[in-house]
């Protein structure tokens, strides 16, 4: 799970990391209010459009206001309207709120971020000195600049080892116990909150000498979000696939994809196997979807539902390899689902595992219009020739 | 003959009292294991279908001479079950709960640095040496012995391989579920070793699917220290970038972890890598030649 900027400040403000002045707003009404507290005491302050995407400065997503009549006018100019970005696709992102904050000067921009790395399986805390530029295009470009601290989690991150990543991108040495503050407040925050991933581009330092995050973007693991209500609550809906969305309530895990072959699956790996297989034979799938190695009749329809309210799909592949559980049960479940749900499209199914060819025979028996399939290949092959 | 558990191997399940535990025990008695135990904190002195139960691993541990353990307890308390296991050393552990959260996990793998134990999964259908001990969820019947030894991130498409694999004609000497979270316990180069040495396997395949760079590391291994034929294939040709599929490790992060790139080095280190998830037993046949 993503949440905003200004959340992720919010968030991190409580842990000693030093942010921006600034405040969310809704409306232009409320932006102009914001703004004129904070141009009290500053010559500039900032606009910044509330996605969930990166690449909003390039797009026109934040824009530096001298007046409150100003910050305004860039508020009206953002709020309701679509903001296409590099990662937003050419559809865009409706922008629903902006983060008005202070100005700053900025005297060097840096880059520090935490994630777990899997080689490793520990946190580890990445400083650059190669500030707004993505870290991916500077790890292929110059990996020398991305300094690395990996942290044993039974002592967490170190004082010596914030030092190291300070003194390593050259700071001030009168800045270093700040940015040791900075950092050990981040990492907190991250190890509390079970986030996967926390990145400050750019991590300012400003001709003051402050050490501000300029941006923040935080990521959550989702199997750690049932012990953290304040994170889950920060969820925006808005900024999800309305399927995805229906999906997740009904523990299935669906993820909306461009092609027109609605595809369900029991299992991740023969989920995405399935997919695979569509292309194969020249096909598109519509979406991932796996219902778990334990589904249920339940779960099946809901599944069926989310499937049959994607317009774009014009066949659907059911592909289980019943394992613990029955394909007869399977079967019959299916046969519940299209009866309940209705189905307009072909429908390919493909059984395999425990009982299947009483499965099988439940299906050609339900006088359904369901074509079957034996084996994965012949799966794929004829739910392509349907969709076409 | 086989890697990791046997006819000796004595079982324990960690759980054993939960709705998954008491069915999956049931199942794995049925199938040939030696279960010996079950842990529930609490609820030591009772039993589950003439199996004692133990309020700790260590106490059913000591009483059984158990050397392995199953858990199939839920993910807020899995962290702490493997731990438990781990000290009382328990040799091999299997843990099939899903969902733990990754700094658990982070925890966990510091936990057991300089112990005995081996972890498999968590996350993943368990492991089987067919006809011998199935410790784990999969369904026993679609295994047979033989000489191929199976090493898997995912579930169901494991079954379809292994059910491939039988169809042909072809055994298994056993099949591992490494699991699918992105920090676990076992890898596919610590497995290839295992089978590098086996006398029981002749050859491997090896399923791997996006996210992360465990079969990357594979091909290295492979390519400087295999000798047997090892076929292979990725799942997750189709994936977007940036989405997790369904698996909490199974997702293309920063541009790194592409099926195409996994496929690449595979085949690089001489790996025999099919295309289509169809034609798994096929190419077992082909790369036996």
């Amino acid at each position: 799970m993503n949440i905003h900027e200004y959340q992720a400040k919010e968030l991190l403000s409580k842990y000693g990391v030093a942010v921006p002045k600034g405040r969310v707003a809704f409306t232009p009404d409320e932006a102009e209010e914001i703004a004129k507290g904070l141009l009290g005491s500053n010559s500039v302050c900032v606009v910044k459009a509330q996605i969930h995407a990166g690449g909003r400065g390039k797009a026109g997503g934040v824009k530096s206001a001298k007046s409150h009549q100003e910050a305004r006018q860039y508020a009206e100019g953002m709020l309701g309207k679509k903001l296409i970005t590099h990662q937003t696709g050419p559809e865009g992102k409706e922008v629903k709120k902006v983060l008005i904050e202070e100005g700053c000067q900025i005297a060097r921009e840096l880059y520090l971020g935490i994630v777990v790395d899997r080689a490793a399986q520990r946190v580890v805390v990445m400083a650059s000195s190669e500030g707004g530029i993505e870290i991916e295009e500077v790890a292929a470009k110059s990996p020398e600049k991305i300094l690395k601290e990996y942290v044993d989690p039974a002592v967490g991150l170190i004082p010596f080892q914030a030092r190291k990543l300070a003194f390593g991108l050259g700071i001030d040495k009168a800045l270093v116990n700040k940015t040791v503050k900075f950092m050990n407040g981040l990492y907190k925050a991250f190890v509390d909150s079970d986030a996967s991933m926390t990145e400050i581009n750019p991590l300012v330092i400003t001709k003051g000498g402050d050490i501000l995050a300029l941006d923040a973007k935080m990521g959550f693991d989702d199997n750690g979000l049932f012990r953290h209500k304040e994170v889950h609550d920060m969820r925006d809906l808005d900024e999800e696939d309305l399927k995805e969305i229906e999906a997740s309530r009904h523990s299935l895990n669906y993820v909306a994809l461009n092609g027109n072959i609605g595809c369900m699956v029991n299992g991740a790996g023969l989920a995405m196997a399935t997919m695979d297989i569509i292309k194969l034979y020249g096909g598109m799938p519509a979406n991932f979807l796996d219902v778990g190695g334990g589904a249920n009749k339940e779960q099946v329809t809901a599944a069926f539902k989310i499937l049959m309210s994607d317009e774009k799909v014009k066949a659907v592949l059911i592909n289980i390899f019943g394992g613990i559980m029955r394909c007869d049960i399977i079967a019959e479940g299916v046969i519940a689902a299209v009866k309940e749900v209705g189905i307009k499209v072909p429908l390919v199914v493909r059984l395999q595992g425990t009982n299947v060819e009483l499965g099988r025979k439940i299906l050609s028996e339900s006088g359904l219009n369901i074509i079957t399939a034996e084996k994965m290949d012949e799966a794929g092959e004829k739910v392509v020739k349907a969709a076409n | 003959m086989s890697i990791l558990v046997n006819k000796n191997t004595k079982v324990i399940c960690q759980g054993i009292t939960g709705e998954q535990g008491t069915f999956h025990t049931k199942q794995m008695v049925e199938y040939g294991t030696k279960m010996v135990a079950g842990v529930t904190p609490g609820k030591g002195g009772t039993n589950v279908d003439g199996i004692p139960v133990f309020d700790t691993v260590d106490d059913a541990v000591k009483k059984t001479g158990a050397n392995a353990s199953v858990i199939y307890v839920p993910a807020a308390f899995a962290g702490d079950a493997i731990m438990e296991a781990v000290d009382a050393g328990v040799e091999l552990i299997v843990c099939i709960t899903e969902g733990i959260p990754v700094l658990d996990m982070v925890k966990v793998k510091r936990f057991m640095s300089g112990k005995k134990s081996r972890l498999i999964g968590p996350n993943c259908p368990g492991v089987i040496t067919p006809e011998e001990c199935k410790i784990g969820i999969m369904p026993g019947h679609i295994h047979k012995a033989g000489k191929i030894g199976v090493v898997s991130r995912s579930g169901t498409l494991t079954y379809e391989a292994v059910d491939q694999l039988t169809r042909m004609g072809l055994g298994q000497s056993t099949c591992v579920g490494i699991g699918g979270d992105p920090v676990n316990g076992t890898n596919f180069v610590d497995v290839l070793e295992m089978f590098a040495k086996d006398k029981g396997t002749d050859a491997v395949v090896m399923i791997g699917e996006i996210g992360g760079t465990a079969e990357e590391e594979a091909a290295e291994f492979v390519k400087k220290r295999m000798k047997k034929p090892v076929m292979g294939y990725i799942a997750g040709v189709t994936a977007p970038k940036g989405k997790r599929m369904g698996h909490a490790g199974a997702i293309i992060s920063g541009g790194k972890g592409t099926a195409a790139e996994k496929m690449e080095a595979m085949e690089r280190a001489g790996i025999k890598v099919c295309k289509s998830p169809a034609d798994i037993g096929k190419t077992m046949v082909e790369a036996l030649r």
